[in-house]
């Protein structure tokens, strides 16, 4: 049978997360996601070059609403955000180490900018593996913080987020400034996903230096539409669009361990079985769902979900191998 | 959508007075903006009044091209004229233009062969234009088929169906209209389509409005190329809103400074 291939002319962008010393950081190696000339694993059609990468997510502040069969296999670093770090890149093998300064939030530890810096100067000595900075979600807050955060990890090329339409300006700056990516956040609108790139880009970041995050839910809670956002980026990608030819990254452990499914206890509805197998395989059913949408890098919080991941992207990535 | 721009024309009067006094500060500066507008290719054609023709048009496409890269459609009925403009030609050029004349096939087509060049074929033959869309699709058909002769794909085809000025011959709009839609169906793939913009509002008031609804028009009927001015920024307002609305973008609202942009070089 013969079979009929799709004839793409554009392609997405390749963006790379991590300076090593030869490029001005101190990183052992970098991470480059993106360059895909087809949808994704479709290997007849396009090509692959840079397989999706994990990235694990490490707390500044031990995440009291964790469930403990996630909290479990961090049980002994949950309030050492570098030793969390330290695991997540030696013993649970990450690409990407994701830190999230939780504890600035004013309902929260309401950090500052000094604290901030020592931790992320903590974390970047921990661990040598590309690093995600997200602040707390206050926009208030991250305003102040995320800046002095840019400047403590300057040069180290890290990927920043998050940017929304409504609040993009300070930390669009301190990443061009310090040399940072970015992490451009829309609502589940791929007309706002495209318009905030551009405003990005009007503001001096290249186009290079900008990772997607169109949002997503977890299995179960809206994945559809997600699926059919993520698509439409990347066959306007495909298509030419420049301005929408960004890698993908998804918070799938955010999503995935909202869910009921993967928070109730063991006891709560029997039929279901034991949560820890439960909740791990929602995080990985996740994660391998926004994978065949098109997501680059994928965010999970369970190490069992991530090494299951791994495992199914070293599937995924070679599964053209011998077909012509 | 392939822009080809219209400017390097001996009939406007700056640049017949660069060909009479071979100056070519003109030519280099029209090459420039066009090709920063966004142009594709760069339409050059002597204009009618020259000596000599074939002088002329070798010089305009080395002129033209000393200052950028941007492909030529040479634009002469003269076949010398014509060779002379390929043979100048560094990269591939656009020969505008062929009619259906069996004669004019033979002769244009091995030209296109031998110099590797993307050809222009008008929907016109030795009795005139076609009053209806049908006849031009079927004269479409045999210059498609002349083409394949020769071993000229679709793919490296335009067919120009030929609009006529509004003001003289208002009944072949539609039937121009209707050729765009019916040459996607000549072939697979098909030749792309191609309409001299300008000439739909000659003799018109309100020139650009004219080119610019009846381009929109034509875009709607899957219009793939056109010689028209590229440095009517309200024209290529109208190509870009265009793309959005035919679903060939993401629209978003930065759109149209998007599009600019692009063409701000």
């Amino acid at each position: 049978m013969e079979l009929l291939r799709e004839k793409w002319t554009g392609k997405v962008r390749e963006v790379t997360i991590g300076a090593t010393h030869e490029h001005g950081g101190t990183r052992a190696r970098s991470v480059t996601v993106g360059g895909e000339t087809g949808l994704p694993f479709l290997h007849f059609e396009g090509e692959t070059p840079n397989r999706p990468s994990i990235a694990l997510e490490v707390w500044d502040i031990a995440p009291e609403e964790w469930p403990e069969v996630l909290r479990e296999p961090y049980a002994d670093v949950l309030s050492d955000p570098a030793a969390w770090a330290r695991k997540c890149a030696g013993e649970y093998g990450a690409d990407l180490v994701m830190l999230r300064l939780a504890s600035c939030d004013p309902d929260r530890g309401n950090t500052g900018a000094a604290e901030a810096q020592a931790v992320v100067r903590s974390v970047l000595s921990a661990v040598d593996v590309p690093l995600i900075i997200i602040g707390c979600g206050d926009p208030d807050r991250d305003n102040e913080v995320m800046p002095a955060v840019g400047e403590a990890a300057a040069g180290e090329n890290c990927l920043m987020g998050i940017a929304k339409q409504e609040n993009y300006k300070s930390l669009v700056a301190t990443c061009v400034v310090n040399g940072h990516n970015i992490i451009a956040q829309s609502p589940l609108d791929i007309n706002i996903a495209k318009q905030l790139n551009i405003l990005i880009t009007e503001m001096g970041l290249a186009p290079d230096k900008i990772i997607i995050d169109p949002m997503s839910g977890a299995l179960g809670y809206g994945i559809e539409y997600c699926y059919s956002i993520m698509e439409r980026v990347r066959l306007g990608s495909l298509q030419g669009d420049k301005m929408l030819a960004m890698p993908v990254i998804t918070f799938v452990g955010q999503e995935a361990w909202r869910a009921k499914e993967a928070r109730e206890p063991d006891d709560a509805v029997p039929e279901w079985g034991p949560q820890r197998a439960r909740g791990v395989a929602w995080e990985l059913m996740t994660a391998t769902t926004l994978l065949q949408a098109g997501a680059d890098i994928l965010v999970v919080r369970h190490p069992e979900a991530a090494k299951a991941l791994r495992e199914h992207i070293d599937e995924l990535v070679t599964s053209g191998e011998g077909v012509a | 959508m392939i822009l080809i721009g219209e400017r390097i024309n001996g009939l406007f009067r700056d640049v017949g007075r660069a060909i009479a006094e071979r100056n070519p500060e003109p030519i280099h500066a029209l090459a420039i903006a066009q090709a920063r507008a966004g142009a594709h290719f760069l339409d050059v054609n002597t204009g009618p009044a020259v000596d000599d023709p074939e002088k002329v048009m070798g010089w305009l496409v080395r002129t033209a091209q000393e200052v950028v890269d941007t492909a030529i459609s040479i634009d002469t009925m003269n076949v010398k004229a014509l060779e002379a403009g390929l043979a100048a030609h560094r990269g591939r050029a656009l020969i505008n233009s062929t009619t259906g004349e069996r004669a004019k096939l033979d002769t244009i087509l091995p030209l296109a062969k031998e110099y590797g060049a993307q050809v222009i074929g008008l929907a016109m033959n030795e009795k005139g234009v076609p009053k209806d869309a049908n006849d031009r699709t079927a004269i479409a058909m045999e210059i498609v088929a002349a083409a394949d002769e020769y071993g000229i794909g679709p793919q490296d085809l335009f067919i120009d169906p030929l609009i006529l000025p509004v003001a003289v011959a208002q009944e072949h709009a539609p039937e121009v209209l209707e050729t765009l839609r019916q040459v996607r169906l000549l072939a697979d793939p098909p030749p792309s389509t191609l309409v001299g913009l300008s000439n739909v509002s000659q003799k018109s008031k309100n020139r650009s409005l004219v080119n610019r609804t009846f381009l929109s028009m034509a875009m709607a009927c899957g219009l793939d190329a056109a010689i028209l001015d590229v440095t009517d920024q309200d024209l290529m307002d109208v190509v870009a809103t265009a793309n959005i609305l035919l679903n060939r973008e993401v629209y978003c609202d930065s759109y149209l400074e998007v599009a600019r942009r692009a063409h701000a070089g």
